[in-house]
């Protein structure tokens, strides 16, 4: 199997903390892999090492595909610069311009070309700042629960919105999130890190495009659940 | 000088940035008791209540005003007056600004540059004019310096604080977008710090003007403050209330260059963004 991303040996303490212990971590090309775990569990500092934000220690092994693009939990735009200029940050090449607009165009902001950050709502931001990602045509995405301060409908919305992003692109995809019904409704692969390494892969087959309830997808977000520590009553496996 | 908007303004987006300075709405109730006040001055000047020893009646000193004007001396001293401004000004950014580049870009310029400009910064440096007249005589040269030191520091302090409260998750997301040092300086950090540094402007103006009256009682042969001590030596307060009022009136007019300054620079701010749509 060919690999876009190839972690081996990652550990990362701070302090007395031993945050991420010999971790190591395949993702296929293309894949679409979402990382849940408990809070403090390392999500944040595993998708940073891998955005090449901390140093990788001389032990471990870091491979990555570029060009890598982030989307963080809050947008992160530049609110002196308009929309399509935070959008064309840092890209190399010419038609700048043209190019965030495309981008614009393809997560429906183009209204908003040469608005100012602090105009946008919440949702629009983020979708912003998905278009900031897409635009370096990137080859490994990764989404640092960029929902999580989204209303519910805005949500369902943007999870449209990624998947026809991902199947348009197919960058190699790493998404952290909370929400174990957005991890068996978005990714091929969920992952589970606990205890500083991955504790869990399950696959997740389901055909797209896949919506909620069904007891497959009930006994996938069950079997998810358990793996975080959470057990509830699950209709669908007590039939 | 905030005005009465301010009330108008959710608290929140007044957290977002550095004060804000509206222009005040023509609101012709606030010019009612000025007006009233220079109306019973007037008319005690006129009762003989208030000798013009004392101070000139405000229609001497409109009259007096338009004789200095029209003879030429009014607009000689004040081109005289403005060059100082002008090069100390000029002298004080440039100065306050490299330093506060210099300390805010690096931890090792910090190191060396923030501790000697913040022990400085706590003597009062108009305290300093005797040092500045031994060292530099009493012709211009010791004039500019002053206006050009005391306006230094709030440049420096100011965009300093600006430099180093620039949110650290935007250099970061520019970081990951591949920006390289001189991309973030140029359009996360400088961009970022503006704010902070239009108000250490905004305070370097009023200490300008605040230097070069105490500077231009240093023998001074012209100038706004050598026209004031002129008048006093011969006991005219109608050319000493014309001065102040010179000096008054230059003092706004920067203060709405500045204003004008941060509605270009700063647009893309809420609270600006907002009183636009207002
Ligand atoms: N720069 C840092 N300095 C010290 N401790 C840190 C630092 N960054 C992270 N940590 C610690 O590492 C642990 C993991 O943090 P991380 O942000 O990766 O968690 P997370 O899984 O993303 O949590 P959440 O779901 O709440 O975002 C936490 O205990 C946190 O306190
Ligand atoms: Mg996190």
């Amino acid at each position: 199997m060919t690999t876009a991303v190839r972690v081996r040996r990652l550990t990362r303490r701070f302090g007395a903390n031993t945050v991420l212990d010999g971790l190591d971590l395949d993702l296929a090309p293309g894949q679409f892999v979402a990382l849940l775990g408990r809070s403090g569990s390392g999500k944040t500092t595993l998708l940073r090492t891998l955005a090449g934000l901390d140093a990788v220690p001389a032990e471990a092994v870091v491979e990555v595909p570029h060009p890598t693009a982030v989307v963080f939990q809050e947008p992160r735009l530049l609110p002196w610069k308009p929309i399509w200029r935070n959008v064309a940050l840092g890209l190399a090449g010419g038609d700048a311009r043209g190019r965030a607009q495309a981008a614009l165009r393809e997560v429906g902001l183009e209204r908003h070309l040469d608005a100012w950050p602090a105009t946008l709502s919440g949702g629009e931001a983020q979708r912003a700042a998905l278009a900031r990602a897409l635009v370096r045509e990137p080859r490994l995405l990764l989404l640092d629960e960029p929902f999580a301060a989204l209303d519910a409908l805005t949500r369902i919305r943007m999870h449209g919105l990624v998947i026809d992003l991902w199947r348009a692109h197919a960058p190699t995809t790493l998404l952290v999130t909370h929400d174990v019904d957005e991890a068996v409704l978005l990714a091929d692969r969920a992952l589970v890190l606990s205890h500083g390494r991955i504790a869990a892969d399950i696959a997740i087959t389901l055909p797209r495009p896949r919506r909620h309830g069904g007891s497959e997808f009930a006994a996938l977000r069950g079997r998810l659940l358990a793996e975080l520590g959470v057990t509830i009553p699950n209709p669908a496996e007590a039939a | 000088m905030s005005g009465s908007t301010d009330t108008a303004t959710p608290p929140a987006l007044l957290a977002l940035g550095a004060p804000r300075w509206a222009f005040p709405a023509p609101d012709l109730r606030r010019f009612v008791s000025p007006l009233v006040l220079v109306g019973v001055w007037q008319a005690a000047s006129m009762l003989g209540m208030i000798s013009p020893r004392t101070l000139a009646a405000p229609s001497a000193v409109l009259a007096t005003a338009w004789g200095l004007a029209v003879s030429g001396e009014l607009g000689h001293h004040l081109a005289v007056s403005l060059g100082r401004i002008g090069l100390g000004l000029a002298i004080g950014v440039s100065l306050g600004t490299g330093f506060a580049l210099v300390a805010g870009l690096s931890r090792w310029g910090e190191e060396i540059v923030d501790a000697p400009i913040q022990m400085i910064r706590t003597l009062p440096f108009l305290g300093l004019v005797p040092l500045f007249i031994l060292w530099l005589g009493i012709g211009e040269a010791p004039k500019i310096a002053l206006v050009a030191l005391g306006t230094s520091f709030p440049i420096y302090l100011n965009l300093f604080a600006g430099i180093r409260g620039v949110d650290a998750k935007l250099v970061e997301a520019a970081r990951v977008f591949g920006l390289d040092q001189r991309g973030l300086i140029r359009h996360v950090i400088l961009p970022g710090a503006l704010p902070s540094g239009l108000v250490g402007l905004r305070y370097a103006l009023s200490v300008a003007w605040l230097s070069l009256v105490i500077a231009e009682q240093i023998n001074a042969s012209a100038g706004i403050g050598y026209l004031i001590n002129d008048a006093r030596d011969f006991l005219r307060t109608d050319i000493i209330v014309v001065g102040l009022l010179v000096y008054a009136l230059l003092g706004l007019l920067a203060d709405a260059v500045v204003r004008m300054l941060e509605r270009r620079a700063l647009a893309w701010r809420p609270v600006l963004l907002k009183e636009r749509v207002r």
